[in-house]
C-alpha cells in the first residue's frame, strides 16, 4: 500500500481526536455505556489509523512503549485492583471506592477498567504488528517522504 | 419475539454448520464466527425477552423492576463476545501463518501433511 | 494461613508470574526462575489447601463478598484439591524441564509467560464454582495452549494446531450453549444451586438433552471416541516440554470437568447418561486410543494414542457411578497425570540422544544410557498396569468396581486394552533403547548408534524425570493413603450435599426474578425475597 497524502493529514487530525475519545469512552463506562474493552478498541484503532498512514514504524515510535509492555502493565493493575482489597480485610475483587476532597470518587473498579483498556490496546496492536511484519500489505512500506520504498 | 428469534438461531446454525464442512479454512473461521454469533443470541434468548428498560434496582427495594431487561443474560454475551473476539484474531493469524508457511488453505491437505511423515 | 488467601493464590501467583515474564521478556534466566517460584508457589498453596480441608471440610469463597448463587464463587472440595496438586506437580516438573528444552527463540516470543497463563486457567477451571466461570477458564487454558502449540512456527507445529484450534473452538460454542441452556431451564448458573434445581425441572428429558452437549464439549476437551482425532494430530509436535503439560494436563481438565458435571449436576437418568452412553464412549475410547497406538512409529503419537485410551479407563470409572468406581477414577487420574507426563518428559530426551522422535531411527538408547533405559520403565509399565506399580492398582480398584456392579463387558475391554498397552511400551522399548537389526547403514555394526555426549542441560532434564518416577513409585507404595485421598473426593462426589451447603449455606437461595416469573418453580420465591 503506498502512502496516502489526504490519509496523513487526516490522520494527524483523527489520532488524537480518538485516543482522547478512548480515554473518554472508558472513563464513561462506569455509569454509561461504555468501559476499558471498547475504550481500548477505539485507542487501538488510533494507533492502526496511525500505522496506515504512516507506516508500523512511525506507529510504534509514535507509542513509545513496546505493546507487550502495555498488556502486562495492563494485567498487572488489573490484578493490583483486584489485590487491594485484601489489604483492608475486604474480600479478593471487592470493589472499594473512596471519596476525595471535591467529591470525586475513586474506587478499585476504575483501576481495573485502566488496566483492562492497557490490555486490549496492547493486545490488538500486538496482533497489528505483527501481521504487518508477516508481510500482509496493509500498511505502507515507503518511508515519510514516499521516496526510497523500503526491502521486505 | 421468542419464536422469530429461534428461527434465526436456527438459519445461522445451519450457515454455519455448512461453511464449517468446507475445506477451505478461510470459510471454517467464517463459520466459526456466524455459529458463535448465533450462540450469543441464544444466550441472549434464554435470558427472556423484555421491553427494553434498564434493570436498576430502586433505592431501598430488593429487585429490579419487573418487566427490565436481564442483565445477567447480557453480562454472560459481552464476556462471550470478548472471548470470541480475541479467538477470531488468533485464528485469522494462525490461517493466514500456515497459508504462508504451507501454501495452502485446504483442509485435505492438512490431513495429507499428518500422514505424511509417520 | 487464611483459607480465602490460600484459595486465590492458585489463581493469583501464575497470573502475576505471566505479569513479571512479560516484562522481563528479554531476560531468560529471570523468566525461568518467576515461572519455577510461581509453580512451587501453586503446589505449597495447593497442599495448605488439602491440610485445611482435611480440618474443615469443603471451602468456598464468594469472590468480591457477593453471597453464592449471585456472585462467582471459587469451590475447593477434595477433587479440586487432588488436581490442583497433581498438575502443580507436573508445573514444577515442566518448570525445570523447560530450562534446557525451550530455545531462546520460543522464550523470545513468550513462552513462561504463555506457560503461567495456562496454569491459570487449568487452576481456575478446578476452582471455580459456576458453570460460565468455568467457560471462562476453559478459553484462558484454550488460548494459552493454541499459543503454546505453534509456539516456534514449524510447519508440524502450523499443521497440528490448525486443527487442534478448529476443532477445540467449536468444543467452546457446544460448551456454552449447554451453559445457556442450563440458565434459562434451571435460571441459575451456580453450580451447587444447579444440583438442586435441576432435579426439580418437570421436563427431565430435556436435562438429558442438555446434558448430552456437555458430553459432546467435554468429549472433544477430554479426547473421547468419537473426538478425539485432533490429539495425535496435534501433541506430537511442540517441544518436548510442552507436549508434556499438554498430555499430562489438559485433556484431565476435560475430565475433571465431565465428572463435575455427571455427579453434581447430571444425575437425574443415570441408567441413560451414564450406564448407557458413557459406558460405550468409555470402552470404545479405551478400544480405540490403544489400536490406534499400535498402527504408529512415531514415540510421541504412540504416546498420544495412549492418552485416549486412558482417559477411557476415568470415564469408565464415572459410567459405572458407584463409589468405589469413582474412588478408581480419581486414583486413575492421579497415576495418570504424573506417569503419562513422565513419558513425554523421557521422549525429550530420548530425541536428545538419539536424534529424533521416530521409532524407525531411534536405536540402542539402553546401551549407552542406561539410566534413562530405567527412567523410562518406571513410567511405561506403570501405565500399562504392571504390579506393584501405581497403574495396577489404579486398574485393580476399577475392575473391582466394575465386577462388584455387574458390568462384565467394560471389565473385560479395560484389562484386554491394558494387555494391548503392555505391546505398545514393549515396542517403544525395543525399537528405541534396544540395538535395532543391522540395517544398511547403520552407526556401527552392532546396531547401536555412537554414543551421543551429555550435556548439561541433558543432565538437567533426567532431574524432573527422576522426580516423577519417585512419585510413581511413592503412589504405588503408599498406595493406602492415596486410596484414603481418592476415597474422600468420592464419597464427597456421591454424596453432593456437603458441596451444596459449603457453597450455599443453611439458606434457601433466592430466585433469579427473570428466567423464573414465568417457570414459578419456587413458589412465592420471587417476590418474598
Amino acid at each position: 500500500m503506498r502512502l496516502s497524502l489526504i490519509l496523513r493529514t487526516a490522520a494527524r487530525l483523527l489520532v488524537p481526536l480518538m485516543i482522547l475519545f478512548s480515554v473518554f469512552l472508558m472513563l464513561r463506562g462506569h455509569n454509561e455505556a461504555g468501559g476499558g474493552f471498547i475504550g481500548g478498541l477505539v485507542g487501538a484503532s488510533a494507533f492502526a489509523l496511525y500505522a496506515m498512514a504512516y507506516g508500523t514504524k512511525d506507529a510504534r515510535r509514535a507509542l513509545y512503549a513496546d505493546p507487550r509492555t502495555l498488556m502486562a502493565s495492563g494485567v498487572g493493575i488489573a490484578l493490583v485492583s483486584a489485590l487491594i482489597p485484601l489489604f483492608s480485610g475486604a474480600p479478593f475483587f471487592k470493589g472499594l471506592w473512596t471519596t476525595l476532597p471535591g467529591g470525586l470518587k475513586l474506587g478499585t473498579p476504575i483501576l481495573f477498567d485502566i488496566g483492562v483498556y492497557l490490555l486490549v490496546v496492547g493486545m490488538t496492536l500486538v496482533v497489528i504488528y505483527e501481521l504487518d511484519d508477516d508481510g500482509l500489505s496493509l500498511f505502507p512500506r515507503e518511508n515519510r517522504r514516499g521516496t526510497t520504498p523500503s526491502s521486505s | 419475539m421468542e419464536t422469530l428469534l429461534a428461527f434465526v438461531i436456527g438459519a445461522l446454525v445451519a450457515v454455519a454448520v455448512y461453511q464449517l464442512q468446507r475445506r477451505d479454512l478461510v470459510r471454517m473461521v467464517i463459520g466459526i464466527v456466524i455459529l458463535s454469533n448465533a450462540v450469543n443470541l441464544l444466550l441472549f434468548t434464554l435470558g427472556r425477552m423484555t421491553r427494553a428498560e434498564a434493570p436498576l434496582i430502586e433505592i431501598g427495594a430488593k429487585l429490579p423492576p419487573e418487566g427490565s431487561a436481564n442483565p445477567l443474560s447480557q453480562a454472560l454475551i459481552l464476556t462471550a463476545i470478548v472471548i470470541g473476539f480475541g479467538l477470531l484474531a488468533f485464528s485469522l493469524v494462525l490461517v493466514y501463518r500456515a497459508y504462508r508457511s504451507l501454501d495452502t488453505v485446504d483442509a485435505q491437505d492438512f490431513v495429507e501433511l499428518e500422514f505424511d511423515d509417520a | 494461613m487464611d483459607a480465602d488467601l490460600l484459595l486465590i493464590l492458585p489463581l493469583v501467583l501464575p497470573l502475576a508470574a505471566a505479569v513479571l515474564a512479560l516484562l522481563f521478556r528479554n531476560v531468560p534466566r529471570v523468566q525461568a526462575g518467576i515461572n519455577l517460584i510461581s509453580m512451587s508457589g501453586v503446589l505449597a498453596a495447593s497442599l495448605g489447601l488439602l491440610a485445611i480441608i482435611n480440618e474443615q471440610g469443603i471451602q468456598a469463597f464468594a469472590s468480591g463478598g457477593w453471597p453464592a448463587p449471585f456472585g462467582i464463587v471459587l469451590v475447593a472440595d477434595y477433587l479440586s484439591v487432588i488436581m490442583l496438586i497433581v498438575s502443580a506437580i507436573i508445573g514444577v516438573a515442566v518448570a525445570v524441564y523447560a530450562i534446557p528444552n525451550i530455545d531462546t527463540e520460543r522464550v523470545h516470543f513468550g513462552f513462561y509467560p504463555f506457560m503461567n497463563l495456562l496454569m491459570l486457567g487449568i487452576n481456575g477451571s478446578f476452582l471455580t464454582g459456576d458453570l460460565f466461570n468455568l467457560y471462562v477458564w476453559f478459553e484462558v487454558m484454550l488460548i494459552s495452549s493454541f499459543v503454546l502449540i505453534v509456539l516456534g512456527n514449524t510447519e508440524d507445529q502450523l499443521a497440528g494446531a490448525v486443527k487442534y484450534v478448529m476443532i477445540n473452538l467449536v468444543s467452546s460454542l457446544f460448551f456454552l450453549t449447554g451453559a445457556g441452556l442450563v440458565y434459562g431451564t434451571a435460571g441459575t448458573l451456580n453450580m451447587a444451586e444447579l444440583s438442586l434445581v435441576l432435579n426439580e425441572v418437570e421436563s427431565s428429558g430435556l436435562v438429558t438433552i442438555i446434558s448430552m452437549m456437555f458430553l459432546i464439549s467435554f468429549g472433544i476437551k477430554a479426547a473421547l471416541f468419537p473426538l478425539f482425532f485432533w490429539l495425535p494430530a496435534s501433541y506430537h509436535t511442540p517441544p518436548a516440554a510442552v507436549s508434556a503439560f499438554f498430555a499430562g494436563l489438559l485433556t484431565k481438565v476435560g475430565v475433571y470437568a465431565m465428572i463435575r458435571v455427571f455427579t453434581l449436576l447430571f444425575t437425574q437418568d443415570i441408567g441413560y447418561t451414564h450406564t448407557t452412553m458413557l459406558m460405550w464412549v468409555a470402552g470404545l475410547t479405551m478400544v480405540t486410543g490403544v489400536l490406534g497406538a499400535a498402527a504408529q512409529n512415531d514415540f510421541r503419537r504412540v504416546l498420544s494414542f495412549h492418552i485416549v485410551s486412558q482417559i477411557g479407563y476415568m470415564i469408565m470409572g464415572l459410567a459405572i457411578y458407584t463409589p468405589l468406581a469413582l474412588i478408581g477414577a480419581v486414583f486413575y487420574i492421579i497415576h495418570h497425570i504424573i506417569v503419562k507426563a513422565n513419558l513425554f518428559l523421557v521422549s525429550g530426551v530420548a530425541q536428545r540422544l538419539g536424534g529424533s522422535f521416530s521409532l524407525k531411527k531411534l536405536k540402542g538408547l539402553y546401551a549407552h544410557h542406561p539410566g534413562l533405559a530405567i527412567l523410562f520403565l518406571i513410567p511405561a509399565f506403570s501405565l500399562a498396569g504392571f504390579p506393584p506399580l501405581s497403574g495396577f492398582w489404579a486398574k485393580l480398584v476399577l475392575a473391582k468396581a466394575g465386577i462388584e456392579a455387574g458390568a462384565y463387558g467394560i471389565v473385560a475391554v479395560a484389562i484386554a486394552v491394558g494387555l494391548f498397552t503392555m505391546f505398545s511400551m514393549t515396542k517403544i522399548w525395543v525399537k528405541a533403547f534396544l540395538p535395532g537389526s543391522s540395517e544398511p547403514g547403520a552407526a556401527s555394526e552392532n546396531g547401536t548408534p555412537e554414543r551421543t555426549p551429555m550435556t548439561m542441560g541433558t543432565r538437567l532434564m533426567y532431574v524432573p524425570i527422576a522426580a516423577l518416577a519417585a512419585v510413581t513409585i511413592m503412589i504405588s507404595v503408599f498406595a493406602g493413603p492415596v486410596f484414603d485421598l481418592a476415597e474422600r473426593s468420592a464419597n464427597e462426589l456421591s454424596d453432593s450435599s456437603a458441596y451444596i451447603e459449603a457453597v450455599l449455606g443453611h439458606e434457601e437461595p433466592a430466585a433469579d426474578p427473570y428466567t423464573r416469573l414465568d417457570l414459578d418453580r419456587r413458589s412465592g420465591g420471587v417476590h418474598a425475597r
